[in-house]
């Protein structure tokens, strides 16, 4: 076998012909690597969005006055709030049960008059606390519209109002601070790891379950080279999936790319290795292609969606769930990603993952090489 | 026919758990997934790492940085002595909070004018920055109140009183965890059909089913089963993993949440039977289980409110048998709803069941291939 001049690169090349074949005869390899993040990126790129505005509030003044009137104007033009007038207390509350609105501001009827005494008046917010966070997001905008309606009252009276201590935040990458620019890396992430694994999860079981594994191996070629046969097609087929879905967080979601492009391409590289391997480790242990698609079912999304820090601050989890999610592969893209995106080549947070990611990668392809061997016997 | 009929239902249970790994991945890990997400699917920030830049030497702000110690949701992991020092650990990822104190802020405070205080966040997941933003004001307005307080000042004319309805520590895990409850749903009725037509048909086995004297409606019938009945078992147990171990309130009416999780069940079932049948191979099938799954997780309103969507995406919700899912779990769950309140979310998933059942049984005869 080994004396045919060249053997192994010619066998290796027919080997990578038959699996772009394979591709092509079945497009929905085509459509996982290429129709499935235009879809995906396409639909959340508009569609996930953390930043709320138009909140639905009721307001309600027991006694309408000047000052009530006042008050709601302010909070009638921030464009956070999409308010509602109700009339009395209990078509407010009507409304919140049902969902309609979100938050009460109510004044009550002594509100003016409470107002001009030293003790002062009080604005009772009611929040729908289902939702904790879009509560808190509603608490703080409203707070926001108070501070500024109390200085402007104290300047229109001549008055200085006093706030002793004054909270000047910048905040750093994302001055605008649009939800936007760290949803769509993260979900290139995620995307990415659905096609590493979509594509080759089902690989090599179908060939154990067809029997068309041991036909190839009665062949000069071994083992490994029919691996890497699989891996080099699908290496391929997965780069044009990543190029694509970086097109289209640049150009479409105007995702600014403040690292290097070709930083970007080697890490993503990287963990496409890491996700094909996965998928192929899938493949192999499971030899079967149902149990192999139902493992990828559970084992990939929600995974890489709750336990990546793709939303969910991994540093806030409690340590047993930080350990486990030392095992999503996803993790550590997209800490790079949001990185090379947002911050720019920040070596020391890139390196670490760049590690763990060629660790992962081994692991699972080396799991798949020796139990395909192993099988053998 | 009764005979059957259970001679099929008692083949497609079979067909799931005939295989001792497929058994095991249908019921070991939602119970797991539920523990571990369960922990992980929160936006309450805890121990949120911050560095300290003081200039200042005086009393004022050494009680503001006692403030911030003393609270949980901090933890301070260095300080710093000069303005360089700030970039490299907020790039590094090592703090998200950068607290500088200007060097004359205890004497504007006692002079009796307002003092700066320079908050830098890492905007990286911008949805974190605001929550630690929202944390640090709670801080400097109970640090203000008790200044002008103690100091004798005016103050301001009215004051913000919350409250919040339903969840009053706004704790978001109360908001997560009846969501898992609806996702790991889903995904197990994915797991069960979505690949069983596609397999017998690659393996030729539904020609046969299609030759017997079963209709199509018996066919579906035996395959949407099993679905379901595994579907109501295990939400059964995670329900009692969600109130018994993370203990969130379940206010509302278990008959609502029955009659709402039959009807998820059977919406789900319908969309896998149907992206089943429309595959031919199980790769195909894989791909439109993943196709349907992401987006009716993602757009659910599970994480990202669908308020915050576009009118469009808005409306491509509207088929989504999650979004109502999830809407009535969190109504059942934490506002204490019944049947009242909840027709209007109920009925939609019904029409989703039935159309995609529908389909899904005209599919087994006329794609053949």
């Amino acid at each position: 076998m080994s004396a045919a001049r060249g053997g192994s690169a010619m066998r290796l090349k027919g080997l990578v012909r038959k699996e772009f074949l394979q591709i092509a005869r079945d497009p929905s390899s085509i459509a996982i690597a290429f129709l499935m993040p235009l879809f995906l990126l396409v639909l959340f790129g508009f569609g996930v969005s953390l930043d709320a505005d138009h909140l639905q509030v009721a307001l309600v003044a027991e006694q309408p006055t000047a000052d009530t009137a006042d008050f709601f104007s302010s909070l009638e033009g921030s464009h956070y709030f999409a308010p509602y007038r109700a009339l009395t207390m209990a078509d407010a509350e009507e409304q919140m049960r049902e969902g309609k609105v979100n938050a009460i501001v109510h004044l009550r009827a002594d509100f003016s008059a409470q107002l001009r005494r030293p003790d002062g008046a009080a604005i009772q917010l009611i929040v729908n606390g289902v939702d904790a966070n879009t509560a808190r997001l509603t608490q703080g905008y409203v707070q926001g519209v108070w501070v500024n309606w109390l200085a402007r009252r104290a300047k229109s009276t001549g008055q200085e109002m006093l706030m002793p201590v004054q909270v000047e935040q910048r905040v750093w990458y994302n001055s605008e601070v649009k939800s936007r620019n760290f949803l769509v890396p993260g979900l290139v992430a995620i995307i990415m790891t659905l096609i590493g694994t979509l594509l080759t999860a089902l690989v090599m079981a179908r060939e154990w379950e067809r029997g068309t594994l041991e036909a190839l191996l009665v062949t000069p070629v071994t083992m490994t080279e029919i691996l890497l046969g699989k891996i080099i097609a699908y290496f391929a087929l997965g780069t044009g999936g990543m190029l694509l879905s970086v097109a289209l967080a640049v150009w479409l979601f105007g995702v600014p790319l403040r690292g290097s492009f070709w930083l970007l391409w080697a890490c993503a590289s990287l963990f496409l290795l890491a996700a094909l391997g996965m998928g192929l480790a899938i493949s192999t242990l499971a030899r079967n292609q149902f149990v192999a698609g139902q493992i990828a079912i559970i084992g990939t999304f929600l995974p890489a969606f709750l336990l990546s820090g793709f939303i969910f601050d991994i540093d806030s989890m409690p340590s047993m769930v930080q350990f486990i999610t030392h095992f999503i592969v996803a993790r550590y893209f997209v800490s790079i990603v949001q990185t090379l995106f947002m911050a720019g080549n920040v070596w020391s947070v890139v390196l670490p993952n760049v590690l763990a990611l060629i660790i992962m990668a081994i692991i699972f392809l080396g799991i798949t090489w020796r139990k395909s061997r192993k099988r053998l016997e | 026919m009764f005979t059957r009929m259970m001679a099929l239902i008692y083949k497609e249970f079979l067909a799931l758990f005939k295989d001792p790994r497929s058994r095991l991945v249908l019921i070991v890990p939602p119970m797991i997934q539920l523990l571990v997400f369960g922990y992980a699917a929160t936006f309450d920030l805890k121990h949120v790492p911050y560095a300290l830049y003081n200039e200042d030497r005086g009393i004022a702000s050494s009680d503001l940085i006692a403030a911030f110690d003393g609270a949980q949701a901090f933890h301070r992991v260095a300080t710093l002595h000069a303005e360089e020092q700030i970039a490299p650990l907020v790039d590094r990822r090592d703090v998200l909070l950068v607290i500088h104190i200007g060097p004359h802020f205890s004497a504007d405070l006692l002079s009796g004018r307002s003092a700066p205080l320079q908050i830098i966040v890492d905007g990286r997941n911008s949805n974190t920055a605001m929550i630690v933003l929202n944390y640090v004001n709670t801080i400097v307005e109970q640090y203000n109140t008790d200044w002008i307080k103690n100091h004798g000042l005016q103050l301001p004319p009215a004051k913000l009183e919350t409250r919040a309805w339903f969840n009053p520590n706004l704790e978001s895990r109360w908001f997560f965890v009846p969501g898992i409850i609806g996702m790991l749903t889903l995904v197990t009725t994915m797991l069960v059909t979505a690949l069983t037509v596609a397999r017998e048909r690659e393996q030729g086995t539904f020609d046969q089913l299609l030759v017997t004297p079963l209709r199509p409606g018996e066919i579906l019938l035996g395959k949407a089963l099993p679905g379901f009945v595994i579907g109501i078992v295990q939400a059964t147990l995670i329900l009692l993993i969600a109130t018994l171990w993370f203990k969130v309130p379940l206010l509302g009416s278990l008959p609502a949440l029955y009659t709402g999780l039959s009807l998820f069940l059977i919406s789900g079932v319908g969309a896998g039977l149907l992206i089943s049948s429309l595959a031919v191979t199980q790769q195909q099938g894989l791909l439109g289980a993943f196709l349907f799954m992401v987006p009716a997780v993602i757009l659910s309103g599970f994480a990202t409110p669908i308020a915050n969507m576009p009118r469009i995406v808005q409306a491509v919700t509207l088929i989504d048998p999650l979004r109502y899912f999830l809407v009535i779990l969190r109504k059942i769950f934490l506002e204490g709803a019944g049947f009242d309140v909840l027709t209007g979310l109920l009925w939609p998933m019904a029409v989703i069941g039935a159309a995609t059942l529908t389909l899904a049984s005209w599919l087994f005869r006329h794609r053949m291939y």
